[in-house]
């Protein structure tokens, strides 16, 4: 038994890194009812950004970074809402998502002529630190700080959204557009500023993984799919159901490689996830969503 | 004030696609009146109130509001402009509490900086609504909704509220009191159009009522002075 504490820790450790991962699509998806398959390819340009930062200002860390990458990437992500996602607006699911497709390739191959295909990493001294427990039982220190950044994202756009001016007006666009149009609020622009903060919410999970694992220039995709994941088994737009949706997918990952050999890590992990949505395919925390 | 135009539509043509619901609609509301509309399914009532609000860019014709063109204002923009609108099936945001439903009708820069105070002002016209201050918008009777619905409109403090089919499917004593509220509002200086299908309580509440049929106006006048004769003949078109 002692032998499985390690993978359920590092399991529930993933887990907080994940919802981070998924909280911005999660959020996106909710709101503007748009699926950003580019998720995952901006959280890797939120990594080059550190990179590039770090080797330009050699004082700069990838957590003191983020002081500059949050706002570049909220802008980012405000604009691509604002002048390129905007104008799909009411035309059902498919534009949005094959301008978001057409995004994630640009972006991909745009990092790939900038950035060459090398794998990169951003190193930080915490990365071989760990705790000692027992014997059997390590913490590893960057594992640690990567989950409770992404549960005090989760925690902080939670607070966002349910006790802020702008948090409310995001809600209620999300609830109904037109009605919150009749409320005077511009709803094209509350989805930019909704965009701006899931990007930037991105931004966080870029810096998560890119000190935790090595990322190439097409590593995106890798990550919308731990996202997907991770809202699939969470449930749509519940901050706590994102949360539970990383620990699931983190344990199951880390358990069932532990169970069935390192090989099977992702499998089992897209298993528990397939057995959620045939069970309950609204997720763990998901509420059924009224229309209109 | 009373006796001035406060909103003007002139020759107003609304299209839904290739389908045109709104043919040639001429109507005028002097401040401080209350008017209605009314009609039956599909006669383009609440059509043209939603060309009003913004919600349905008009294809051809000019909505003038206290002198200003606001034909081509989007919703948000009416809004601001100090026309609110209760929607049909009232639209109430079911993750908002009624008390957040009701701070997000002062959403406009100008309601924002007293939405506290408005608050307090719409609990005092409909306590029911400050009893339940604090629980979700959507967990209120169907009458209660619209109470909040209303409410919400009065909080961007409006000049001319739109009430879309404010009836539909609520008991007749719950129709009778929201009628008597909206009276009061009137009584406040707030101009008010009623578009229904319950013909009896809209006629009786207002000054002057246009009938719709098919996208045309059929009929208009002092509801005081209709006969019940030529009311049915503009509303059934026999």
């Amino acid at each position: 038994m002692e032998d499985y504490l390690q993978p359920i820790l590092n399991g529930i450790l993933f887990g907080g890194l994940y919802a981070a991962v998924g909280v911005g699509l999660s959020m996106i998806f909710g709101i503007v009812k748009q699926v950003n398959l580019a998720h995952g390819d901006l959280m890797i340009v939120a990594s080059y950004l550190t990179m590039i930062l770090i080797s330009g200002m050699s004082f700069l860390t990838p957590w003191t970074a983020l002081i500059l990458v949050i706002p570049a990437m909220f802008l980012v992500g405000f604009l691509i809402q604002k002048y390129l996602l905007n104008r799909f607006l009411g035309l059902g699911m498919e534009p949005p998502l094959i301008v978001a497709f057409g995004l994630s390739i640009i972006i991909q191959n745009g990092l790939l002529v900038l950035f060459s295909p090398d794998a990169r990493l951003l190193e930080t001294p915490l990365a071989i630190m760990s705790f000692r427990i027992t014997d059997l039982l390590y913490i590893p220190v960057i594992h640690l700080v990567a989950c409770m950044v992404g549960v005090a994202l989760i925690i902080l756009l939670h607070f966002f959204l349910s006790k802020t001016f702008l948090g409310r007006a995001i809600r209620a666009a999300s609830d109904d557009e037109n009605a919150a149009q009749l409320m005077g609020i511009d709803t094209r622009n509350i989805y930019a500023w909704a965009m701006g903060i899931a990007i930037a919410s991105a931004a966080v999970a870029g810096t998560l993984v890119g000190t935790t694992s090595i990322f190439y220039p097409h590593t995106g995709p890798q990550y919308l799919i731990i996202a997907f994941g991770v809202i699939i088994i969470g449930g749509v737009g519940s901050m706590a159901g994102t949360l539970l949706g990383g620990l699931v997918l983190g344990l199951s990952q880390l358990l069932g490689g532990k169970i069935f050999g390192p090989g099977y890590q992702l499998l089992s992990g897209y298993i528990i996830l397939l057995v959620l949505l045939a069970i309950r395919p609204q997720g763990l925390l998901g509420r059924a969503r009224r229309a209109g | 004030m009373s006796g001035d135009t406060i909103l003007k539509i002139d020759n107003l043509d609304v299209h839904y696609g290739d389908m045109q619901a709104v043919w040639d609609i001429s109507l005028t509301v002097a401040a401080g009146q209350i008017i209605s509309i009314i009609g039956a399914n599909g006669a383009g009532k609440s059509t043209t109130l939603r060309s009003v609000a913004g919600l349905m860019p008009p294809s051809k014709g000019r909505i003038e509001f206290m002198g200003r063109d606001i034909t081509a204002l989007q919703p948000f923009q009416t809004v601001a402009e100090g026309i609110a609108m209760v929607p049909e099936g009232r639209c109430i945001f079911p993750s908002l509490t009624v008390k957040e439903n009701l701070l997000i009708g002062a959403y406009t820069p100008r309601a924002r900086k007293r939405a506290q105070v408005a608050c307090q002002k719409i609990y005092n016209l409909f306590p029911i609504l400050g009893e339940r201050a604090n629980q979700l918008g959507t967990n209120l009777s169907g009458g209660e909704q619209q109470i909040l619905a209303i409410g919400r409109a009065l909080m961007s403090e409006p000049k001319l509220i739109l009430f879309d089919e404010i009836s539909l499917g609520l008991a007749p004593l719950i129709i009778k009191d929201i009628y008597a509220k909206i009276t009061e509002i009137n009584r406040e200086g707030i101009s008010v159009v009623l578009v229904e299908q319950d013909i009896k309580r809209s006629l009786k509440a207002s000054s002057w009522t246009y009938i719709f049929q098919e996208g045309h106006i059929a009929l208009s006048g002092d509801p005081a002075v209709l006969t019940e004769e030529e009311v049915k003949k503009a509303y059934f078109g026999v």
